[in-house]
C-alpha cells in the first residue's frame, strides 16, 4: 500500500453505524411496500383474483344427450347408439394447428383431403369446443395417439355415442341418417340446445322427427389443467335422453320387400289401412347410411350420386310415375259415382277407340298380340279384370277431366300425402287449369283418353297409390301413411283422410269384386299370384309407357334398350274381406305389371299375413 | 459502543480467550442466524414440494444441496477474514479471467452462455462465485484507504463492480448482473460515500435512462419491461407469466387455498412453479399469512446480519457483512416484486426458497462469511 493509512476509525465507525442505520430504514420500507403489494393483491383485489383463477380451472362443458334409439314394431332397433372413439382437437390449445395436423396425418393416416375439409370446417367452429377431426378410432389408433400425447397440445380422444344402422341399406329411405352439423344447419338450429352435439339428422325419420330424437343437452362443470385436459367433475346436471320412436314398420316384411326387388330398380310401400301405419317402404338401390355418420368419403359420395341407377333417390316418395292401368279402379268408381256408366253399361272393343270427329285410333294394350280386342263388348268389371284400355277411353271421354281431377283429388291424387318423412313429392293430377298455366294451352279431348288409362300428364308417387288401394280397400275410409306408432311407449293417434262418400255404397263392391277378379279369376291380369294363397286378395296391374309410341308402331321389347322398357306396377290389398294390408309396387323397366311387380306383392302379402297367423 | 472506538484494531491480534465465548462460537456457528436459515429451509422444502408438483425427487436433489451448502457454510465460517482479505484481490483478478473465458469455453442453454466446466471440477457458473468476490474485492480496496472514499477510489471502486457487471450482462444475465452491481454499489455505499456522489449518479442514471432502452436492453428485455406496465397487452405470450403469477398470488387471499390445494400452482397455471415463481405458490397455497411468516424471517435473517456487520470490527468485515446481508435483501425484493408485478422479470430466485444448487451454496457460503465476522474473537468481549 503506497500510501500510509491514517485512518479515523472513530469517524469511519459513526459513517459506517449511520449508514447501516439508513440501509435499515431502506430494507424496511422496501419490505412494507412489498407486504402492501401482497396486502393489495390478497386481500382488497381477492375477489377479483379468485374469480380470475376460477375462471382458468372451471369450464362448463356440455354433455350432449343421448339420442332417441329407433325400434320396428317388434321391438327390434334400426337406429343405435354404439360407443365410438373420436379424435377432437381445441383450436385454442393447439400450438400450431398446421404442425399437428401434419403430424396427426402422418401418425393415422388420415387423408389429405379430409385435413383440407376440417381446416375449412375449423374458423365457424365454437371456440374451446373441440371440433371432431376422425370418427371410430380403432384401439391401435388411440395408443398411437396416447404415446404421442406430449407433442399434441390440444389433442384429444373422446368417447361418443355414435349412431349406426345396423340394417345399413335396408333403411337408407326410410329412417334416413344422421351426419355433421354443416353450415346451414349451424344457423337454423337452437344453438344452445345444439352445443356438444356433432350430428343431426338428414333425411328421412331422423330429419322428420330430430325434435323428438335430439333430447335436451346436460352440462358439467370440470377444472382443467394449463393444457386443457380435465382433471376432475365438479358438477353435474343430467342431459334429458332424446324419445325412443317405435315405427309400424315390420323388419320381416321390410326385408322380403327389398329383397324381391332384388336387383331392380323399384319402390314397394306396404301400409295397414285401418291405421295408415307403413308396414315396409322400400326404394331401391339404396346406400348404406352408416357412410354418412362419420362423414362420407368425397369418392364414395361422387360414385353415390353420380350413379346411373340413383341410390340416393327416394323412389317411394320422389319417384313419380304414370299410374297406368292402376288408376282404373278408381276411375271406374268415379264413373260410377257421376252416374256415366252402371255395372251392366257395355263398350264395343274391337281393339281400338276413336273419338267422334277424330280419324286417330287410340290401341288397346292388346292390339300387339291379336286385333280383336277383349270381347266384342266389355263391362266395368271384365274392363278391370283384363284392364281393357277401349272401356276406359270411353269412360274418360264421358268423365271429362273436370270430373276426373275432381275425383282423383278426394283420394289424394297430385298432393302429399304427408307422410312423416322429408322429401315427397306430390305427383300430377292434371286440369284444364294446370295445362294453361303450364302450357298456356287448352286442354284436348285426346288427352283426357290418356289420363283414361293413367298415362299423359298423370303422375303419381307409389306411396300414393298406397293411399288410393287403402282408399279403395277401405270403402272410402283410410288414414294418412305414418311410420311413427309410438313415441316413448305411447301410441301416436292415426290422421284420418277426408272419407269419399259415393252416392251408392254399392259402387264399392263392383270395383273390389272386379279387383279380387284380376287375381282370383282365369282371365286376370295377375291370376298368377294366387297360386297356393292361404287368403284372398284384391289388386290391379299396371304397365306404363316409358317412351311414347307412334300410332301404328309397333313396341317390341327385344328391341327397346333395357332403359326404355315400361315400368311394371301393382296395387293390391289383402285379405279381401277385411283388409290388413295395402301393397304399392313399381319397378322401373320391368315391363309388366303382372309378371314383374305383382308377385312382389304377393311376398309381401304373405310375409306380413302369414306370419301374423302364425302368432 | 463507545468504548470501542477506542480500540485499535490490528491485524494478527491474538485475544485472550474471553469468559463469553460460548461453543457454538468456538466452533464459528452464529446460533440465531444459523436457526433462521434452517426455519428457511424447511419452510422453503415444504413450498418446493407443492411447486415441483410434488415431486419427492426434486425436494430430495434440493434437500442433498441444502447439505453440501450448509458444509460450504461451516467451511467458510472457518476461514480468518485476515485470509480472506488478502485474497481477495487475486479471487477477484481469477473471477474476471474465468468470466472472460465464459464466451469462448462455455456452455448454455436458450443462447446464453453461464456455466464453465473445468477438467477435475464439477460444472459451475463464474458468476455466482463473482457474488462474493465482488463485494470482498470492493471492501478490500476501500478498507486501505480513507473513508469515506475520496473520489479516485469511488472512480476506481466503481470499475472493480463495472467489469464484471458488464461481463455477466453480456451473458446475458441480467439478474445475477444487478445483483453483483448492487453488492459491490453496497459496500461502496456503506463506505460512506458523499451523498453529493449518489445524486450526481442517480441524476446520470436517469440521464442515461433513454439511451438505456434504445442501445443498451435487448429486445427480451425491453419486453419484459413493457410486459410490467401492460401485462394485458399479451396475454398468451409474455403477459401470461405475470398474469398467472399475480392470479395466483390474489387468489390466494389471507388465509390461502392450502398446502397442495392452490388450483394455479397444481394445474400447471403457473410457469416456474419451483424456481423463480415460487413465491406465487406459497402465496396462494398458504395466503397472506404465509407470505408475512416469510417476510418476518428474511426480515429476522437482515437484522441479524446488520447487526453482525454493525459489531464487526475492522472496515473490512463490516463492509463485507453489510454487503453480504443487503444483498441478500435484494435477491428477496427483485423476486418478490417481479413475481408481485411490482418490477420487471429478471432471473433472480427467491433466495434458500427455489430450486436451484448454485445460488444455495453462494448463498450459505456468504452467510458462512457472516459467520466468521460474527464469531471472529475480539479483543473486548461482548
Amino acid at each position: 500500500m503506497p500510501e500510509p493509512i491514517l485512518k479515523d476509525n472513530s469517524l469511519e465507525s459513526r459513517i459506517f453505524a449511520s449508514r447501516l442505520l439508513l440501509a435499515l430504514f431502506v430494507v424496511v420500507s422496501l419490505l412494507a411496500t412489498l407486504l402492501a403489494r401482497y396486502y393489495y393483491l390478497q386481500v382488497s383485489q381477492y375477489e377479483i383474483y379468485t374469480t380470475q383463477s376460477d375462471r382458468n380451472r372451471v369450464h362448463v362443458q356440455p354433455v350432449p344427450p343421448k339420442r332417441g334409439l329407433i325400434y320396428d314394431r317388434n321391438g327390434l332397433l334400426l337406429a343405435e347408439n354404439q360407443p365410438s372413439y373420436n379424435l377432437t382437437l381445441v383450436k385454442e390449445r393447439v400450438v400450431d394447428m398446421d404442425a399437428t395436423l401434419l403430424l396427426l396425418q402422418e401418425l393415422l393416416g388420415i387423408q389429405a383431403a379430409d385435413i383440407e375439409k376440417f381446416k375449412k370446417r375449423l374458423p365457424r367452429h365454437r371456440p374451446f369446443k373441440a371440433a371432431p377431426l376422425k370418427f371410430k378410432l380403432t384401439e391401435k389408433e388411440i395408443a398411437v395417439i396416447a404415446v404421442n400425447r406430449y407433442r399434441l397440445p390440444g389433442v384429444d380422444v373422446t368417447a361418443q355415442l355414435m349412431r349406426n344402422y345396423p340394417f345399413g341399406e335396408l333403411y337408407a329411405h326410410s329412417v334416413g341418417y344422421v351426419g355433421r352439423i354443416n353450415e346451414k344447419e349451424q344457423q337454423s338450429i337452437d344453438q344452445s340446445r345444439y352445443v356438444g352435439t356433432d350430428h343431426i339428422g338428414k333425411l328421412g325419420l331422423e330429419k322428420y322427427y330430430e325434435d323428438l330424437l335430439h333430447g335436451e343437452v346436460g352440462y358439467e362443470h370440470v377444472e382443467t389443467n394449463a393444457r386443457g385436459r380435465v382433471q376432475r367433475v365438479l358438477e353435474h346436471f343430467d342431459p334429458i335422453p332424446g324419445q325412443d320412436l317405435t315405427l309400424f314398420i315390420d323388419s320381416k316384411v321390410q326385408r322380403v320387400a327389398h329383397d324381391a326387388l332384388g336387383e331392380e330398380r323399384g319402390a314397394v310401400v306396404a301400409m295397414d289401412p285401418k291405421t295408415g301405419g307403413v308396414i315396409a317402404i322400400v326404394s331401391t338401390p339404396a346406400y348404406d347410411t352408416n357412410l354418412f355418420v362419420s362423414g362420407i368419403s368425397s369418392k364414395d359420395y361422387s360414385r353415390l350420386r353420380d350413379s346411373i341407377d340413383l341410390p340416393l333417390f327416394n323412389r317411394s316418395l320422389q319417384g313419380q310415375y304414370p299410374p297406368a292401368s292402376t288408376i282404373k279402379p278408381m276411375l271406374g268408381l268415379a264413373g260410377l259415382d257421376y252416374a256415366v256408366i252402371t255395372d251392366e253399361s257395355v263398350v264395343a272393343d274391337p281393339g281400338w277407340y276413336k273419338l267422334p270427329n277424330d280419324d286417330r285410333k287410340y290401341r288397346d294394350w292388346t292390339w300387339q298380340k291379336r286385333r280383336s280386342g277383349h270381347s266384342p263388348w266389355v263391362n266395368l268389371h271384365q274392363a278391370i279384370v283384363e284392364s281393357c284400355d277401349t272401356f276406359y277411353f270411353d269412360l274418360a271421354y264421358k268423365l271429362g277431366v273436370d270430373r276426373i281431377y275432381e275425383f282423383g283429388d278426394k283420394f289424394g291424387l297430385g298432393q302429399k300425402t304427408q307422410v312423416d318423412l322429408t322429401d315427397e313429392r306430390k305427383g300430377l293430377l292434371p286440369s284444364r287449369e294446370w295445362k294453361r298455366q303450364m302450357y298456356r294451352l287448352p286442354w284436348f279431348p285426346g288427352e283426357t283418353l290418356n289420363i283414361g288409362i293413367g298415362q299423359g300428364y298423370m303422375l303419381t308417387t307409389p306411396i300414393q297409390l298406397a293411399l288410393v288401394t287403402s282408399m279403395i280397400a277401405g270403402r272410402g275410409k283410410a288414414m294418412r301413411p305414418r311410420l311413427l306408432k309410438s313415441v316413448d311407449g305411447v301410441d301416436r293417434p292415426p290422421v284420418p283422410m277426408p272419407e269419399v262418400k259415393l252416392a251408392d255404397e254399392a259402387s264399392w263392391d263392383s270395383v273390389i269384386a272386379a279387383m279380387r277378379d284380376v287375381v282370383h279369376s282365369r282371365k286376370g291380369t295377375a291370376r298368377r299370384i294366387r297360386l297356393k294363397a292361404p287368403y284372398k286378395m284384391g289388386g290391379k296391374t299396371g304397365t306404363a309407357q316409358v317412351v311414347g309410341m307412334k300410332q301404328d308402331e309397333r313396341y317390341d321389347a327385344e328391341t327397346v334398350t333395357k332403359r326404355n322398357r315400361d315400368h311394371a306396377l301393382f296395387i293390391g290389398f289383402a285379405p279381401l274381406e277385411d283388409p290388413k294390408i295395402v301393397v304399392a309396387v313399381i319397378v322401373e323397366n320391368g315391363m309388366h305389371g303382372s309378371s314383374a311387380a305383382a308377385p312382389i306383392a304377393r311376398k309381401v302379402f304373405d310375409a306380413y299375413l302369414l306370419a301374423e297367423q302364425k302368432k | 459502543m463507545e468504548s470501542k472506538d477506542f480500540v485499535r484494531q490490528m491485524p494478527g491480534y491474538v485475544g485472550s480467550f474471553s469468559s463469553g465465548r460460548t461453543l457454538w462460537q468456538r466452533v464459528h456457528v452464529d446460533m440465531p442466524l444459523l436457526l433462521l436459515l434452517l426455519m428457511l429451509t424447511v419452510y422453503g422444502l415444504v413450498v418446493l414440494y407443492s411447486g415441483s408438483g410434488q415431486q419427492m425427487a426434486t425436494v430430495h436433489r434440493q434437500g442433498t444441496f441444502f447439505g453440501l451448502a450448509y458444509g460450504v457454510m461451516f467451511f467458510v465460517a472457518q476461514f480468518r477474514l485476515q485470509f480472506l482479505r488478502r485474497w481477495a484481490p487475486w479471487l477477484f483478478v481469477l473471477g474476471v479471467v474465468l468470466l472472460l473465458a465464459v464466451p469462448y469455453f462455455g456452455t448454455g442453454a436458450k443462447g446464453a452462455k453461464r456455466w464453465l466446466s473445468i477438467a477435475g471440477l464439477p460444472r459451475f457458473q463464474p458468476s455466482e462465485i463473482m457474488k462474493l468476490v465482488v463485494p470482498m474485492a470492493v471492501a478490500w480496496y476501500l478498507s486501505e484507504r480513507v473513508m469515506p472514499p475520496r473520489i479516485q477510489y469511488v472512480l476506481i471502486s466503481l470499475l472493480l463492480i463495472l467489469l464484471p457487471t458488464v461481463l455477466i450482462a453480456m451473458q446475458p444475465d441480467l439478474g445475477t448482473a444487478i445483483l453483483i452491481a448492487a453488492s459491490g454499489l453496497f459496500v461502496l455505499l456503506l463506505a460512506g460515500l458523499p451523498w453529493r456522489y449518489m445524486m450526481a449518479a442517480f441524476a446520470l442514471l436517469v440521464g442515461s435512462a433513454w439511451p438505456l432502452w434504445e442501445y443498451g436492453l435487448r429486445d427480451y428485455q425491453r419486453q419484459r419491461i413493457l410486459t410490467l406496465l401492460d401485462p394485458e397487452g399479451d396475454k398468451l405470450g409474455s403477459g401470461w407469466n405475470i398474469i398467472q403469477s399475480v392470479t395466483a398470488i390474489g387468489s390466494g387471499g389471507f388465509e390461502g387455498k392450502g398446502w397442495l390445494l392452490g388450483t394455479q400452482s397444481q394445474l400447471d397455471f403457473l410457469p416456474e412453479s419451483h424456481t423463480d415463481f415460487i413465491i406465487a405458490v406459497l402465496a396462494e397455497e398458504f395466503g397472506l399469512m404465509g407470505v408475512m411468516l416469510l417476510l418476518a424471517i428474511y426480515f429476522c435473517i437482515i437484522c441479524r446480519g446488520l447487526y453482525i456487520a454493525y459489531l464487526a470490527q475492522g472496515a473490512f468485515n463490516r463492509l463485507l457483512a453489510g454487503s453480504i446481508t443487503l444483498t441478500f435483501f435484494v435477491y428477496i425484493f427483485v423476486n418478490m416484486g417481479m413475481v408481485s408485478g411490482l418490477l420487471p422479470i429478471v432471473g433472480v430466485p427467491l433466495p434458500l426458497v427455489s430450486q436451484g444448487g448454485t445460488s444455495i451454496i453462494t448463498l450459505m457460503a456468504g452467510f458462512g462469511i457472516l459467520m466468521a465476522i460474527s464469531t471472529e474473537k475480539r479483543r473486548i468481549g461482548h
